[in-house]
């Protein structure tokens, strides 16, 4: 240690003249206790101030398993995520906790135009913010260009691409913008006649970047053909003086019916040249329309079975202008965190956000101003962010929290036999990625061999345990209306013993195998396994290892990466076979089946395949729901055929929840709505109870065992 | 003794400059960013994120940016798209930064909430830690070789041995599922803080004890202990005024690695009683490659741990004379 001399300590004690120099005049007794007591009092200090912010238990304690990114429902991807947005916030529709169906939300009905391309949604004109603001259409028309720009970096814009010209907006890019601006600035303008004026096209360079977007969308175009009313082209600074109309339309211009002086007065005051209002210009190209306050027109480029539900998802919930626009001016530089400030946050959904300490609890209460209040029976939850797997069980078993969504592996034989353990399939699928870009796995008999020495019944009954479904699918089981196409295999099911099955399909694995040229494995490079670090998936990967080694004589190495190098090494295709998992973000196949096309961000096994793509393609324009279904079908065809993953099995819901706990139901998304949560009765927990499987352990109920039903009477409960 | 403070303020400087430097490189150099997940981002998607976090720029600007206040955006702080997203002063602004995956909060929000917590729970620690290791030491050394002695020394050396986090099962075990007293984890009163800052200092608590009997019992051997015996002093006076101080020398230096293994150590104990202390962020920024929050909690531990030493030096220096702090 630098600045310090330690001499050596003497044989004999220090004189006492010099102790008494050095510690100077007031005895040592005094400095002892004094240092004691000023510990003490440090300590007691921050004990002090650690404990200030002390809450009394609320009616519902949940544990979320993380801390979540943000309380932006733009911005955040991912389950806990989620779970919070759908309390704090509300979409165009709400689901039904159990089968999931589109219930109204902020519109209380909607229609389909014939064509399947335009939702008209009626709002409801009782609905309120929370600090009481009048909510309207200009709220979503607000928040899903929000969600659409470029600036606002929403993971799930693409989501909204559906929206006609959606993806042009988003994918806009500045220097467009930027270029657009220059050359109105500059000239451009050419006057033909009185009121009469030729833009030339650099002008229109974002018209154009709207209409020749990837994914040829000409619907955009279409608002520049003739005759079509001209958009305000000064946006909100200048309301609408350059309407006009579109009198002819060149390939190197757009002659316009126009106040030319207008033009040239804005140009003058700089009013069209922020990107403001070009990009108020770009969004009216996007099919979000404000017909009135309360009502709300998006037209989708072509039909989508699956969007009605996605208004209820997350990314498409409103956010409040106001408090926005408010944090902006008070905070310059930090707006963005703080308009997210409990303290200012304004939602619309069932509950709001009162406090929040990171990594400790989110504490939501209940918003009265909601336009359901009537039917939630809960007034304060505790949203907790304990990840320790150990932890959260030992903080329900104490009965400090009702509800944990995970558990050990190792512990689910033991918790299936209690009644509150009761899982369920979900829009979840556990494969593999194939790297298809490396020999041998570019040859897809090698990689058939291997989907079929998959001992998948192992897997979900001796390593996972909790139910799980052997799947021979990409396609989790459960999606609504779609019949999976499995890859080949020997059958299974009644009457055929499991291991028969098995053996037949390593018998055809071992023949594909020598029909490759790597008879019994022979002239087989090691094939490497890549998992994220964790028990469960090294586990699996041990039990693959195993069989492909014995039944086909193959080598297999493992190797764990912590998880944000095992995501580059995906990335970058740089393994053999990396463990995956999807989860489905709605109920359709699209969310899985997309993830597949050529060069899609997702795929990262380097496959691609033109009857693939096509399929996929055709499948997003057919309007006939059945048709789309088959086409979809098709492409799960081409993909078990050619096999770049090779499928395992499909999750189980995990959760444990307090048997007292109503209105929560398993579903095919494990999707929760605290909305509808309330406290049961004694009387309906026994009944509750008895319409379990009988045999089960009988388990604590902790909680009011008088109940908490909502203000509108206990029969205002979903069931 | 100013001098000595002085040179040590330099030095100061001189290793959070190192360790910044360190810190910031080596986290650049590991594989994955903050915006990896298993859902690709959109490649624009992704480049929008990147330029709103100067992820975009070469790393010895970012490196830079991170230090400063320095003005090195081309376009400004309203680059993209003027909604004034660059909100990052720099550290010698003492602004730690955006977290890049909390985004509802900077690393000064987090710290701010999260530090007092641990130092709650650390601060408690070491009163476990010395209360028990003074007490149990001095015991030992008193009753040396008797039952009381062979004891002590037992748990001296379970405690030494056994990681924090499984006295922290044992524990869980005994007081909250076969004798319900306290909570099992969580934060809020102060029953919820017994059982963590207990789990947290028995290690060190073990340890102290076997120091405080190493020096008692080479202060009870000297010459002037007999002599204050011999001259009729009662025992316990014996002891507070004449042992006590010498035998606690050794203990004395040992709190400054202590207090700063308390501080760092506290995050097994965090997770497994799920404190919302710092300590979890210590790793968990790390794994998310949340790069402005696993560098601000890492200038903090530099900070504390160079303070205590520091602390502890001066103090070292009052209470043994034969020690002085160089001025020169």
């Amino acid at each position: 240690m630098p600045g310090v001399s330690v001499t050596p300590p003497p044989l004999s004690p220090p004189s006492h003249a010099r102790r008494l120099r050095t510690v100077g005049p007031a005895p040592g007794r005094w400095r002892r206790w004094a240092a004691l007591a000023g510990l003490a009092l440090v300590a007691a200090f921050f004990v002090r101030i650690a404990l200030a912010a002390r809450l009394s238990r609320a009616d519902l304690v949940i544990n979320n398993g993380t801390e979540i990114a943000s309380l932006d429902p733009a911005t955040v991807t991912g389950v806990p995520e989620g779970r919070v947005m759908r309390a704090i916030f509300e979409g165009l529709v709400a689901k039904h906790p159990r089968t999931l169906a589109p219930l109204p939300g902020m519109a209380e009905r909607w229609e389909l135009s014939p064509d399947g391309r335009t939702y008209t949604f009626h709002l409801r004109p009782s609905n309120r913010w929370s600090n009481g603001d009048a909510f309207t259409a200009h709220d979503f028309h607000f928040s899903w260009e929000r969600l659409l720009r470029p600036m606002t970096a929403a993971e799930y814009a693409y989501l909204a691409w559906s929206i006609l010209g959606a993806e042009a907006y988003t994918l806009l890019d500045p220097d467009d913008l930027y270029a657009g601006t220059e050359a109105l600035t500059s000239v451009a303008l050419e006057q033909l006649a009185p009121g009469r004026v030729r833009l030339a096209p650099t002008a229109f360079a974002l018209a154009h970047a709207v209409g020749a977007a990837p994914g040829d969308r000409p619907a955009v175009g279409a608002a520049l053909d003739v005759g079509a009313p001209l958009w305000t082209l000064a946006g909100r600074a200048a309301p609408s003086p350059l309407a006009g109309r579109v009198l002819a339309r060149g390939d190197a211009h757009v002659e316009l019916e126009v106040d030319e002086n207008a033009v040239r007065n804005a140009l003058a005051a700089g009013r069209l040249a922020n990107d403001e209002d070009w990009r108020a210009t770009a969004f009216s190209f996007v099919g979000v329309r404000v017909i009135d306050d309360y009502t709300l027109e998006v037209e989708l480029h072509s039909p989508t079975p699956y969007f009605l539900g996605l208004t209820g998802f997350y990314p498409f919930f409103p956010v409040h202008r106001g408090s926005i626009e408010r944090a902006r001016e008070e905070f310059p530089s930090t707006w963005q965190v703080e308009w997210l400030d409990p303290s200012r946050l304004v939602t619309n959904g069932p509950f709001r956000v009162s406090e929040r300490r990171i990594n400790d609890r989110i504490r939501l209460v209940k918003n009265e101003r909601y336009w359901d209040a009537e039917r939630v029976a809960m007034r304060s939850i505790d949203v907790l962010a304990v990840e320790s797997y150990v932890t959260m069980l030992n903080l329900y078993l104490t009965g400090e929290v009702d509800w944990i969504d995970r558990i050990a592996s190792n512990l689910v034989p033991r918790l299936l036999k209690r009644q509150d353990f009761q899982p369920e399939p979900y829009l979840g699928t556990y494969f593999y990625r194939v790297n298809v870009t490396r020999p041998p796995l570019n040859d897809v008999r090698v990689r058939r061999a291997l989907a079929l020495a998959i001992p998948r019944l192992d897997v979900v009954e001796k390593i996972v345990k909790a139910g799980q479904l052997p799947n021979f699918s990409m396609m989790p089981h459960g999606v609504t209306g779609y019949a999976k196409p499995e890859m080949e295999h020997a059958p299974r099911g009644s009457g055929i013993a499991e291991a028969d099955a098995f053996r037949r399909d390593c018998d055809e694995a071992r023949r594909l195998l020598a029909e490759a040229g790597f008879a019994g494995g022979a002239g087989l490079r090691t094939i490497v396994i890549n998992y994220n670090t964790s028990e469960a998936h090294r586990d699996i990967a041990e039990v693959l290892a195993a069989s492909w080694k014995n039944e086909l004589g193959i080598d297999v190495k493992l190797e764990n990466q912590e998880w944000k190098v095992y995501l580059d090494t995906q990335r970058t295709l740089d393994f053999d076979l990396s463990r995956s998992a999807w989860i489905g973000d709605y109920d359709d196949p699209n969310t899985f089946s997309e993830l597949w096309v050529t060069g899609g961000d997702n795929n990262r096994t380097g496959w691609g395949d033109e009857r693939y793509d096509d399929l996929i393609h055709r499948a997003a324009r057919e309007a006939d729901p059945k048709e789309r279904m088959r086409l979809l079908v098709q492409a799960e065809e081409v993909l078990m055929e050619e096999l770049p993953i090779l499928p395992i099995y499909t999750y189980v819901t995990q959760n444990v929840v307090n048997p007292r706990l109503g209105g929560f139901y398993e579903n095919s998304r494990d999707e929760h709505f605290m909305k509808w949560f309330y406290w049961r009765d004694d009387a309906e927990l026994e009944e509750f109870r008895s319409s379990l499987p009988a045999g089960l352990e009988r388990v604590p109920a902790p909680g009011p065992t008088e109940g908490q039903y909502p203000p509108a009477g206990r029969d205002a409960v979903v069931r | 003794m100013l001098g000595f403070l002085a040179r040590r303020f330099v030095w100061f400087l001189l290793t959070v400059w190192v360790v910044v430097t360190v810190s910031f490189f080596l986290m650049r150099a590991v594989r994955g960013g903050p915006f990896s997940n298993e859902r690709s981002l959109h490649p624009a998607i992704e480049a929008n994120l990147q330029a709103r976090y100067h992820l975009d720029w070469p790393l010895w600007k970012q490196y830079l940016q991170y230090l400063g206040p320095f003005e090195l955006s081309d376009t400004g702080p309203e680059a993209l798209g003027g909604d004034g997203t660059d909100r990052f002063g720099g550290l010698l602004a003492g602004d730690l930064g955006p977290s890049f995956k909390y985004r509802d909060f900077s690393v000064n929000d987090i710290i701010r909430q999260s530090l007092p917590i641990s130092v709650a729970l650390g601060s408690l620690a070491l009163v476990f830690a010395l209360v028990l290791g003074l007490g149990a030491g001095i015991l030992s050394a008193l009753y040396r070789g008797r039952g009381a002695d062979v004891w002590i020394r037992l748990a001296a050396t379970l405690g030494i041995a056994l990681p924090n986090f499984v006295i922290a099962s044992f524990l869980i075990l005994a007081f909250v599922f076969v004798l319900p007293l306290f909570p099992v984890a969580g934060w809020g009163t102060l029953a919820h803080l017994v059982l963590p800052s207990f789990a947290l200092g028995a290690p060190f608590a073990a340890y102290i004890s076997r120091l405080t009997r190493t020096g008692m019992l080479e202060v009870l051997s000297n010459d002037y202990i007999r002599t204050a015996h011999a001259k009729g002093v009662p025992p316990l006076r014996v002891l507070w005024r004449h042992a006590l101080k010498g035998g606690l020398l050794p203990v004395v230096s040992y709190l400054g690695p202590a207090t700063a293994g308390i501080l760092t150590g506290s995050l097994v104990i965090e997770k497994v009683f799920a404190i919302p202390g710092t300590g979890s962020h210590f790793v968990n920024s790390a794994l998310n490659r949340d790069y402005t929050l696993a560098m601000g909690v890492t200038i903090l531990y530099t900070v504390l741990v160079y303070g205590l030493n520091l602390v502890v030096d001066v103090a070292y220096s009052v209470l043994d004379p034969r020690i002085e702090l160089e001025d020169a």
